[in-house]
């Protein structure tokens, strides 16, 4: 009897800590765990008795590559709570906001957290004397990124400046306009993105699992929609709770997300442009075309590609908010009243929720939030049971390398989710 | 000089303060030139074993197998840095502190028994000898950069240990307490950030910690005086950083 163990047990660049424990007999997959043993922080727990105003500032904390998306979350939740529509202008700033953080995150996880592993390397510095003009487009994308987050949020990580109805400065049109070249330049280098990821070596796999994305009728969904499938799910944000459910299961700190009477659902880059495509700008559904990749496409590995066409569609929409927009200071003031709100974003690694119950006082009584990498781990873990009988004949260090990819095809980000990821494969 | 080998540690925490380096993206490698990153697993796959020179821990000390973490890398790092406000204070998870722990776990799972938790979190001094501290929350890219700088050139770093209220001023903004009657930890908050909030006309909410002696029980009497509640002081102290010895005094006598 062939018995056989593979182990890691850091799964490196990705955000927090885990492992995966996978036991194999005779070909055969005895047990398969994805251990989630980032330390709970309780986020949940600690913002009941917080007063609604503090509540963004708090949740941001939740994530330091998207602390964006979970203060747009809550500020749109409490907004729903108590009834309070926005002007166009903050809902521009505020896709402005959320797209220069998908830019920084997406060239984090394509050129320093994934990339390495198609290319043979061990990291993004390593890649350096070898490919010095990728990493230096990689650090000006980043850059470009971060850098549209803080002019309009005030800082990049844990920004200051979004509040409920608005922003407490609103962003000059000379500060904004400042970015037009540099926009165009990132454009550049977005469709150069396309053109390195689609000539890597993406492993031919399948998994046909129902991805999920945020899809609004009039605009690539980010910070507004309803919730879509590829497995015809079409329901309001409010709905969420009747149809996704949790699970606790004991080898992870994580919750495992599924649909009611159905299964794991993928979220992220790869769903929205599945979900999406049609509203990519004309610029990246071309940029699609020329990559030879189709879509939609249920290839785990292809994320990567999506991240660098969201690219292409980020510059493309930023560009063609701050030629619009002329930004003007805005009435911020709002009556505070009881209520329970909801909402949902995309994320840079997918879908956000968000609600809240909130009294007369503006104090909150109920908060509930699920991160996109929560809504992932089930999925990563039946990726795996797929993936893993593909791999059995390969050298050990290449199977769980491969393994690896397929944990960071997702952009894990499990400070969010629980808040660690290591990877034992052991096989007996 | 041979140079000096650094691990970069994460415990309970977002990962934002780590991603201040790889933020350092003008100057990233031309650090990465003078310093060997042994140890990054959110960066690198191939991560050396100590020990290190400069070992930089993020995240604080919230769940049991983190204590023996937190002394196996004291042991292996010659100097240790506490970066960012959970490392240093516990971060904004040591509210927690302040509830029942069992109500705490049944808030978020659903089989609380499974779940393996301190009843505190704290910030890594109070497990182990600290070095330096560098705050923040995230750090700031040019205190870390000056760091490393200091390092490599042996000498003391020029880190900022006066209130938020110097920056202010120097950025000629306007008083958002007295003027605007918006409650600020200003006062009380170690500098470092740019005197952002009151920069947009908000009111700093002490992410950075305390400064150096500060003087919190005034600050919450202002508070009183511009006629918050005590259950708004209590919460003006206990944020981001509420188990900083200085805003616990502030938080406490409106307790």
């Amino acid at each position: 009897m062939s018995e056989r163990q593979i182990k890691v047990d850091y799964i490196a660049r990705v955000e927090g800590e885990g492992a995966l424990d996978i036991r194999i007999s005779d070909g055969e997959i005895l047990d398969l765990k994805l251990k989630i043993w980032e330390p709970p922080r309780f986020f949940q727990s600690f913002l009941v008795g917080r007063r609604f105003d503090e509540v963004p500032d708090m949740t941001a904390r939740i994530c330091g590559i998207c602390p964006v998306s979970y203060m747009m979350t809550s500020i749109e939740a409490i907004e729903d709570a108590f009834g309070i529509t926005v002007s166009q202008q903050t809902r521009d700033l505020r896709r402005l906001l959320a797209l220069s953080q998908w830019i920084q995150s997406h060239t984090l996880h394509v050129y320093m957290l994934a990339a390495p592993d198609f290319l043979g390397y061990e990291s993004v510095i390593a890649m350096v004397s070898d490919y010095p003009e990728v990493v230096k487009r990689a650090l000006r994308m980043k850059k470009l990124g971060n850098d549209l987050t803080r002019v309009i949020g005030g800082r990049e990580i844990n920004p200051v400046n979004p509040v409920v109805k608005g922003f407490s400065r609103v962003s000059a049109k000379s500060e904004l306009w400042g970015f037009i070249d540099r926009l165009k330049e990132g454009k550049e280098d977005a469709l150069e993105t396309v053109r390195l990821v689609s000539s890597l070596p993406i492993p031919d796999f399948n998994r046909k699992a129902e991805h999920l994305a945020v899809s609004h009728e009039s605009e690539y969904g980010v910070n507004y929609g309803k919730l879509v499938s590829t497995g015809g799910l079409n329901i309001s944000v409010k709905d969420y709770r009747k149809y996704i459910k949790e699970r606790q299961v004991p080898h992870s700190n994580t919750l495992h997300s599924y649909i009611e009477g159905r299964d794991s659902f993928l979220v992220g880059p790869l769903a929205r442009v599945n979900v999406n495509f049609d509203q990519l700008s004309p610029d990246a559904q071309k940029a699609v075309r020329e990559s030879g990749i189709s879509f939609p496409n249920f290839n785990p590995f292809v994320s990567i590609v999506a991240r660098a066409i969201e690219l292409v569609h980020s510059m493309d929409e930023c560009l063609e908010i701050i030629e619009r927009l002329d930004p003007k200071d805005e009435d911020v003031r709002f009556e505070v009243k009881a209520g329970e709100g909801w909402a949902a974003t995309e994320a840079p690694r997918g879908l956000l929720y968000h609600s809240y119950k909130i009294n007369s006082e503006g104090i909150i009584e109920k908060a509930d939030i699920v991160a996109p990498t929560s809504h992932n781990l089930y999925s990563m873990e039946n990726d795996l049971w797929q993936f893993v009988p593909t791999v059995l004949d390969l050298p050990l260090e290449e199977a769980t390398l491969k393994c690896e990819m397929i944990v960071r095809n997702y952009d894990p980000c499990i400070s969010c989710s629980c808040h660690f990821l290591k990877l034992n494969i052991r096989r007996e | 000089m041979s140079k000096p080998k650094v691990a970069i540690f994460k415990f309970s925490s977002c990962s934002g303060c780590q991603l201040v380096f790889l933020n350092c993206e003008e100057e990233l490698l031309d650090i990465a030139e003078v310093v060997d990153i042994a140890y990054f697993v959110e960066g690198k796959r191939d991560n050396k074993p100590g020990p290190y020179d400069i070992g930089f821990v993020e995240g604080a000390i919230s769940c049991p197998e983190e204590v023996s973490r937190i002394k196996e890398i004291r042991e292996q790092c010659q100097t240790l840095v506490a970066i960012g406000s959970c490392a240093i204070h516990g971060g904004l998870q040591a509210l927690k502190n302040w509830k029942s722990l069992e109500w705490v776990k049944r808030e978020v799972y659903p089989q609380p028994e499974l779940v393996s938790t301190l009843e505190w979190a704290q910030g890594i001094d109070d497990y182990v000898p600290v070095d330096a501290y560098l705050p923040g929350c995230p750090i700031d890219k040019g205190q870390l950069l000056e760091f490393i700088k200091s390092v490599l050139l042996g000498r003391t770093p020029n880190l900022r240990r006066h209130s938020v209220c110097m920056e202010c001023k120097m950025k000629e903004n306007v008083y958002v307490l007295v003027a605007g009657d918006v409650p600020c930890m200003g006062p009380v908050t170690v500098a470092g950030c740019g005197a952002l909030c009151p920069s947009y006309g908000r009111g700093c909410y002490g992410c950075f910690g305390p400064m150096d002696d500060p003087n919190p029980e005034f600050l919450a009497r202002i508070f009183e005086k511009k006629g918050l509640s005590n259950e708004d002081i209590v919460r003006q102290f206990r944020k981001i950083t509420p188990n900083a010895e200085a805003f616990r005094r502030g938080a406490g006598i409106y307790e």
